[in-house]
């Protein structure tokens, strides 16, 4: 079981300063995060951005972003758990939660910051009517273990590098690889539409464009689809298979937070901004672009603002009765939790003889 | 010379909106729609306008020229739902002069 006091989710950039704010006020934090790595989406979908509004920098790459925020925060220590989604919440009779991932891993902290930002980037699922029945029964959003496709018949939809690259690789474990497009065109790496016209030339790849999967087939497991192709005279026609494998990317959802009890308005998480964006459920409080409230703006510096602020509120729930003063870093320094201090160098006062 | 244009949106609702969109504020499609509020807020321009999520697919009604489609706008409709050969992402079609009287329809939500 991870113990820490603020349990922070979403390892972006309002997460990451949460750890510095906390830090001054001599609290520790851990982040979960979705992702391999930490930055959010500023890491993951715009590392190479300019951001223009973020205060003392005319300009800073979004990436840089994150590695500065991570050298900020990084005498205060923060434990990171990467790659794992908060699923579950629990609130103990203390108060205090604990939060368990899709992995399985446990933090126990008194004080919860949702910072998640857009969401967790789910799989885009497409329109079919009885797609929900066959989820892990034969249609699957992503690969976990290609082996679950050895010697099995596989239909993959989509038009992207997901789709063309898993076709490739596929194509050499399961027994028949069918690639459907809504379209003629590929919007992938030229070496994989390539080579997926190698091996569509060569009979390893089902190619059938412009088509789109419209109907699942089978009882309690995938036994086919429904495919319809866009030709002069559009046809329908039924494909038997194993597996179905719909690739048309990620979506931004709020995910399993959405099931915790909190108050959702507008695919966001309602907070009090008058006080100290706690949620309906105190304890727990919500900063950056997942929360909203009025005249709410989803920029990353109203989330160091609002992380600051939910900094002092959580220092009163996990100091309950004891005074904080707010103390300048300028006139105090900073003190790591790694035993580093940072401070004014002091000026020297000699007499002259 | 007046900085405004006049644009038709078509809401989800199949309502009709002859809207004024300034062209001297760096604004897009999606932000001149979530501005009038012509789609409920979380369900338009999700993703902040970097073409990763189609909440702002829209159909082109009218005969604009409109700026070329770049590589992660094409991406992201070859992926999207309720997709046209009329579909373009809102969020990547800016404000401009050029495109006074456009009509647009908003795509369904997905």
């Amino acid at each position: 079981m991870i113990k820490t006091d603020i349990l922070i989710i979403g390892a972006g950039p309002t997460g990451l300063f949460t750890v510095f704010e906390a830090g001054l006020l001599k609290l520790k934090c851990h982040l979960i995060d979705a992702l391999p790595q930490p930055g959010g989406q500023c890491s993951e979908i715009y590392p190479k951005k300019p951001i223009y509004d973020i205060p003392a920098y005319p300009e800073i790459l979004a990436g840089d972003l994150t590695e500065k925020l991570l050298e900020q925060g990084k005498q205060f220590e923060p434990g990171f758990t990467l790659g794992e989604r908060a699923e579950t919440i629990e609130k103990l009779e203390d108060g205090s939660f604990i939060v368990t991932t899709n992995k399985g891993t446990k933090h126990h902290a008194p004080v919860v910051a949702i910072a998640g930002g857009l969401g967790s980037f789910e799989p885009r699922k497409p329109l079919i009517h009885n797609i929900a029945n066959f989820e892990d029964k034969g249609v699957e959003y992503m690969i976990k273990d290609p082996e679950v496709y050895r010697n099995k018949r596989v239909v993959i939809a989509g038009g992207g590098d997901s789709a063309l690259d898993w076709s490739i690789f596929l194509s050499d474990v399961a027994s028949e690889v069918t690639l459907i497009h809504r379209r003629n065109e590929f919007r992938g790496a030229l070496d994989s539409v390539e080579k997926v016209q190698e091996l569509k030339n060569k009979g390893k790849i089902n190619l059938i464009t412009p088509a789109e999967v419209v109907g699942i087939l089978g009882d309690d497991h995938v036994a086919g689809v429904v495919v319809t192709k866009a030709d002069h005279i559009p046809t329908e026609f039924e494909i038997e298979c194993d597996h179905f494998i719909p690739l048309f990317g990620l979506s931004p959802k709020l995910g399993p937070i959405a099931d915790w009890g909190l108050e959702i308005e507008k695919n966001a998480i309602k907070v009090d901004n008058s006080l100290d964006y706690q949620t309906n459920i105190p304890g727990i409080f919500a900063i950056g672009d997942v929360n909203t409230y009025p005249g709410k703006l989803k920029l990353i510096l109203c989330g160091f603002h609002e992380a600051t602020l939910m900094c002092q509120a959580a220092y009163q729930i996990i100091n309950p009765g004891k005074r904080y003063v707010l103390k300048y870093t300028t006139v105090s320094g900073i003190d790591g939790f790694d035993g580093t201090r940072k401070e004014a160098p002091k000026a020297v006062v000699k007499s002259i003889d | 010379m007046s900085q405004d244009i006049n644009i038709t949106i078509i809401d989800r609702e199949g309502v009709s909106h002859e809207v004024e969109a300034p062209t001297d504020m760096a604004m897009n499609l999606m932000e001149v729609v979530r501005s009038y509020e012509l789609a409920p807020e979380g369900t338009i321009g999700v993703c902040g306008g970097m073409a990763m999520c189609a909440s702002c697919q829209c159909y082109v009604l009218s005969e604009h020229e409109l700026p070329e489609m770049q590589d992660e706008e094409e991406a992201m409709l070859a992926e999207a739902f309720y997709v046209k050969d009329s579909s373009r992402l809102g969020c990547q079609i800016q404000m401009t002069q050029e495109l006074e009287g456009l009509k647009v329809e908003l795509a369904p939500e997905s």
